[in-house]
């Protein structure tokens, strides 16, 4: 794929702008590009060929040029070699024609001579001898001609008296057979027949010397020579033909010898009536040539081959082989002074063209090239369409992955629902089995089936909880909550384990962390049940430390865990986090469990915006740490917090308000968790370490001692001392004596020492220590009496109880059967309970003023279903608020109160729909699944009323 | 020899009950409603199972009538009573009757007749079936009670 990307430079010369917008624009092509690409890429085909037909159009296209190339190249070559051979062709045709003309100046300066020694002179001066002679010794100045003659012209009637002078009769020629050399016989020649005139050879040089007496009008080529030559004063050359007695090809030049020197413009009548007689010369063309062209060099290359044209069709050859070749070829032609005869010389190269190997190699490698590129694209197109096929493959499979996430999320919810269901007929069937007769053996049996099947509802809990979060379902509610109050609730839920092991378990709450926080309270509390389950379940003895302190930053609380348990090896702390992770295969035999907490408390602190974190030390300890983001309650929630306050800690706070307490406890950090919850009674705190200091802190007389808390620990190690300060208590006249209460964490203390100390009992808190239940063990120690207060350990369905009891409670239901049912299992756990049929009955009921305390409504009703009866409540208490803000109705009416507000439970039966949210939309407060589970009523409940004891009548 | 009686019946009860579970005519919530009971309402269970029986019998006239009406079956007031007897059956943990309700619920919401008719006489079928049982149940438990005197409850 192109990338396209426009670089961040700054260039500063003109070139560079020039390149930048170079850049640009091939970016901006290759956008296109892509664009163009992009609109291919629905089909694929189309795609595909779209780039085939590119890919075909290249390679014809690179052909194409390689072959225009190739044919550029050696056409070239070809042209060249043409040259070349024109060159040199006409530098041997200029040669042979040079020294033909040489020699036929020669031959005609001869003519002359002939003229002027033989006819000018009387008696000649030249005679057959002399003749031959000077003739011998002047060939080298006619390298051409083979021989030279002379020829006189005799008139019929001076022919007698010419043979008588001469000594020989006229011959004629031979005819032009194909005469032997060796048989050539002059004796046996015929004399010449009688004609006008004749012409015999008087001289010839010794070359020639058989030609002497032969008539040459007798002969065909050479009459015509001799009449042409004498007509036109000028040489004439014959046509090529074989020579007598050589028998070799030959060409006669022919010169007339005239008596006068006529003028240049003289008529061929003139000419003729003044010729005297002939020279000719003989040329051996073939050996002559073959001698000239062995002067030159590179003789060898070219073949040459020279032709008389005279009669163009049929061209004479006079010399080089015939070899019929169409190769090429090339013509020059020759002037040899006769302008009746046309010669020309055709040359050849004697090889073929060699092969153009420049040609070929070039063309083959731009072909080679061509296709390298081609085949590159080819492999790129094809890389491309594979790996894009890949990418689609890649995104179903992506999808389908997906998609088997979210079905295996489903999964797990749907069966960690569906077996939530039958395990509950398991639990129940094993509960009413527990009731039956049984010896100690089965007992345990049933004893630990029973918990196996509750570890295992708990553990599917979790993994619906795990499922929940992976799929992104699990979102965060954002309500009003307070931190100390649910940071209580877990600690009640772990106080039974704690006290039964012996280990301290406290709460710290900086004050600076607000009251009320915004947030998921029940996720909240998930974590926190969490880890300190975690560290309750390593811890034997020691102490479980819980703190909460506010981070600088305003909304987010640090909280940490630190606990005294065995720690988590080194070893195995990287993956304490993974899902199903557990240190090591002996933990969850020793301890249960399934690894899961910890990751689920992981995936809740991310949600929270929060970070986790621990440090851990094997054999000392490990402390947990985690913050969440949590908002502030705004000042517009501030009334709606001081109703609260009011209805809820004030009143205890208020009973006791000006009350001083004396701490007995000699470690600081367990005083101070100590003194926070106490002063958060509204009791002020004093801390001593030892008994000792108790008198005189009390002798000083400053501040009246109500209530003195001892350590257990300090107990019983001066159990004398304490007999004694039990005694000196009692003396100290101050009307009442203080109280005296023990704080201890061991649930065998509070047998053990119930049962020995007959004297005097102090009260005995056992810690964990909460607000609420500190606040009912004072008030039951200060009005009650000495009881001790053993309830606040105990399993949720007690503290459902403890929470209800006394409540009045309204239940909507048109399901008689329902309502009874619900009301049943509301006056179990101590409620009052007042039922109604419809929603107008209810609404009718819940008109302010009245005194209920909560309501659970249906939300399926056939006439006026839950939601509208909610909405119509709550319609009708904002109005009554509003009016009694005005002041248009007095508080007293309304039992002082100025912000009626009744909680509103929905009842459903399914618990999976997201109905939490519209219930919580339509004004409810919660919804609880409708068999009532203790746990869940619990949780509900519990964010109304917090505790029984503060409204206790 | 009174105690040993008492002690047989518990476990014919609890035999009885454990053999509806299995069957699945009643699931743990009956249980729940089991321990709702105590010293202020001995009779709890039994006056909720008869309240039950009141209204599922009103209930299940209602729909044999809207059943059979044929062509102006009003799924509407059908739903309506369905979920009322669904709400009912849960409560008391009529497991089966549930199940058997929620089948007919949607047989209805498909406008299926045939669907519904089958669903009513499979309705009324266990709805006998379950009423019978537990008049059996109820009858032991007050021979139970009739021979363990006045131990109350079934449950500690």
């Amino acid at each position: 794929m192109v990338k396209s990307w426009t670089p961040r430079l700054v260039f500063l010369g003109d070139g560079a702008k020039i390149l930048l917008n170079l850049w640009k624009k091939i970016t901006g092509n290759s956008c296109k590009i892509q664009h163009h690409y992009y609109q291919y890429i629905g089909t694929k085909r189309v795609r595909k060929s779209w780039w085939w037909k590119l890919l075909v159009i290249w390679v014809v296209l690179w052909t194409l040029v390689s072959l225009w190339v190739f044919w550029y190249m050696s056409s070239q070559a070809m042209e060249k070699r043409k040259e070349t051979l024109a060159r040199m062709c006409d530098k041997r045709a200029r040669m042979l024609q040079d020294q033909f003309n040489v020699s036929m100046n020669h031959v005609q300066a001869m003519s002359i001579l002939i003229s002027t020694f033989h006819h000018g002179k009387s008696p000649s001066s030249i005679d057959q001898r002399t003749f031959a002679k000077y003739t011998e010794r002047t060939a080298f100045e006619r390298p051409l001609t083979s021989g030279v003659a002379y020829a006189v012209r005799v008139l019929h009637s001076e022919r007698e008296q010419f043979e008588k002078q001469q000594g020989w009769t006229i011959k004629r020629m031979p005819e032009q057979t194909p005469v032997h050399k060796d048989e050539y016989n002059a004796e046996a020649l015929e004399p010449s027949p009688i004609t006008e005139e004749y012409s015999p050879v008087i001289f010839a040089q010794d070359t020639i010397s058989h030609v002497v007496s032969l008539d040459m009008l007798s002969g065909k080529e050479d009459r015509d020579n001799v009449l042409r030559a004498r007509a036109s004063g000028k040489g004439v050359l014959t046509a090529p033909f074989r020579l007598l007695k050589s028998n070799r090809l030959g060409v006669i030049l022919t010169f007339a010898v005239y008596k006068t020197d006529l003028p240049s413009n003289a008529t061929p009548n003139e000419r003729i009536q003044a010729t005297d007689g002939y020279l000719g010369g003989v040329f051996h063309i073939e050996s002559l040539v073959e001698k000239l062209l062995q002067q030159l060099a590179s003789k060898q290359t070219i073949l040459v081959n020279v032709y008389d044209t005279t009669n163009s069709l049929h061209p004479i050859s006079m010399y080089g082989s015939n070899v019929s070749d169409d190769g090429l070829q090339y013509v020059s032609t020759l002037n040899f002074g006769d302008p009746f005869r046309k010669h020309e010389m055709r040359c050849r190269f004697k090889q073929k063209p060699p092969w153009p190997w420049l040609a070929i190699s070039t063309s083959i490698g731009i072909l080679v090239i061509a296709l390298l590129v081609g085949h590159i694209f080819h492999a790129t197109m094809n890389r491309i369409a594979k790996v894009e096929d890949d990418y689609h493959e890649m995104e179903k499979l992506k999808k389908r992955a997906e998609a088997a996430d979210v079905a295996k999320s489903q999964f797990l919810a749907t069966v960690s629902h569906e077996i939530r269901t039958p395990m509950n007929g398991v639990l129940g069937m094993l509960h009413m089995l527990m009731d039956t007769d049984l010896d100690v053996t089965q007992q345990d049996y049933v004893g630990t089936a029973q918990a196996s099947g509750k570890a295992l509802v708990s553990l599917i809990n979790e993994v619906l909880d795990q499922a929940k979060i992976e799929s992104g379902k699990l979102e965060l509610e954002a309500v009003q909550f307070d931190l100390r109050a649910i940071l209580d609730d877990v600690l009640s839920l772990f106080s039974g384990k704690s006290q039964e092991k012996g280990v301290e378990l406290a709460v710290y709450i900086f004050d600076k962390v607000p009251e009320t926080l915004i947030g998921d309270p029940g996720r909240f509390r998930q974590i926190i049940i969490n880890l300190v389950g975690n560290s309750i379940k390593f811890t034997e003895k020691g102490h479980i430390f819980v703190t909460v302190h506010p981070s600088s930053g305003g909304g987010d609380g640090i909280h940490r865990m630190e606990d005294t348990g065995s720690g988590i090896p080194i070893e195995a702390q990287y993956r304490i986090f993974t899902p199903f992770m557990q240190v090591g295969p002996s933990i969850s035999r020793i301890h249960g469990g399934t690894g899961i907490g910890l990751s689920i408390s992981k995936s809740l602190v991310c949600l929270m915006n929060g970070e986790i974190g621990f440090a851990s030390i094997p054999k000392i300890g490990s402390t947990f740490t985690f913050t969440a983001v949590f908002t502030t309650a705004c000042s517009n929630t501030s009334e709606l917090k001081n109703h609260q306050i009011n209805t809820q800690s004030s009143s205890v706070s208020s009973e006791f308000r000006g009350m001083t307490a004396l701490i007995v406890d000699p470690r600081t950090v367990r005083a101070k968790v100590s003194r926070y919850h106490i002063q958060r009674l509204g009791i002020r705190v004093e801390v001593v370490p030892d008994l000792n200091q108790v008198f005189s802190s009390i002798g000083s007389g400053k501040t009246v001692i109500d209530t003195v808390l001892i350590e257990q620990e300090v107990w019983d190690k001066e159990f004398a001392l304490s007999t004694l300060f039990v005694d000196k208590l009692r003396k100290l006249d101050h009307g009442v004596p203080p109280k005296l209460f023990i704080l201890t964490s061991s649930v065998s203390y509070t047998r053990s020492n119930s049962a020995t100390s007959g004297v005097y009992t102090p009260t005995i808190i056992m810690k964990p220590l909460r607000s609420s239940m500190l606040a009912a063990s004072l008030q039951r120690a200060m009005g009650v009496g000495n009881r001790v207060n053993g309830r606040n350990g105990e399993l949720p369905g007690l503290s459902v109880r403890y929470l209800l009891l006394q409540r009045k409670i309204l239940v909507v239901d048109d399901n008689n059967v329902n309502l009874r049912v619900a009301a049943g299992a509301l006056k179990k756990y101590g409620a009052d309970v007042v039922c109604a049929d419809g929603g107008k009955k209810a609404i009718s009921l819940l008109k302010p003023p009245h005194n209920f305390d909560a309501c659970f409504m249906d939300i399926q009703m056939p006439e006026m279903d839950g939601f509208e009866a909610t909405k119509i409540i709550r319609d009708m208490e904002h109005k009554i608020n509003d009016r009694i803000q005005h002041g248009e109705l007095s508080v007293e009416a309304y039992e002082n109160v100025h912000d009626w507000h009744v909680p509103i439970l929905a009842m459903t039966a399914d618990v999976i729909q997201a109905t939490r949210e519209e219930c919580l939309k339509c004004g409810m407060d919660g919804y609880v699944s409708k068999p009532f589970e203790a746990e869940q009523l619990y949780l509900e409940v519990s964010r109304f009323f917090h505790s029984v004891a503060d409204q206790n009548p | 020899m009174l105690g040993l009686g008492a002690d047989r019946l518990r476990a014919d009860m609890n035999r009885l009950l454990a053999f509806l579970f299995h069957q699945g005519v009643l699931d743990e919530q009956f249980l729940q409603l089991q321990q709702l009971q105590d010293e202020s309402s001995p009779n709890f269970v039994s006056e909720v199972v008869n309240i039950y029986f009141h209204e599922s019998e009103k209930l299940l006239r209602n729909l044999r009538g809207l059943v059979l009406e044929r062509e102006f079956s009003d799924y509407k007031r059908m739903g309506i009573h369905l979920n009322q007897l669904i709400g009912s059956s849960s409560s008391i943990g009529a497991k089966r009757l549930t199940n058997i309700c929620v089948a007919f619920r949607a047989a209805s919401d498909q406008n299926n007749p045939t669907a519904c008719l089958r669903a009513l006489e499979l309705l009324e079928h266990d709805y006998c079936y379950l009423k019978n049982k537990l008049h059996e149940f109820f009858q032991i438990e007050q021979q139970r009670v009739m021979a363990a005197g006045v131990r109350y409850p079934i449950q500690n």
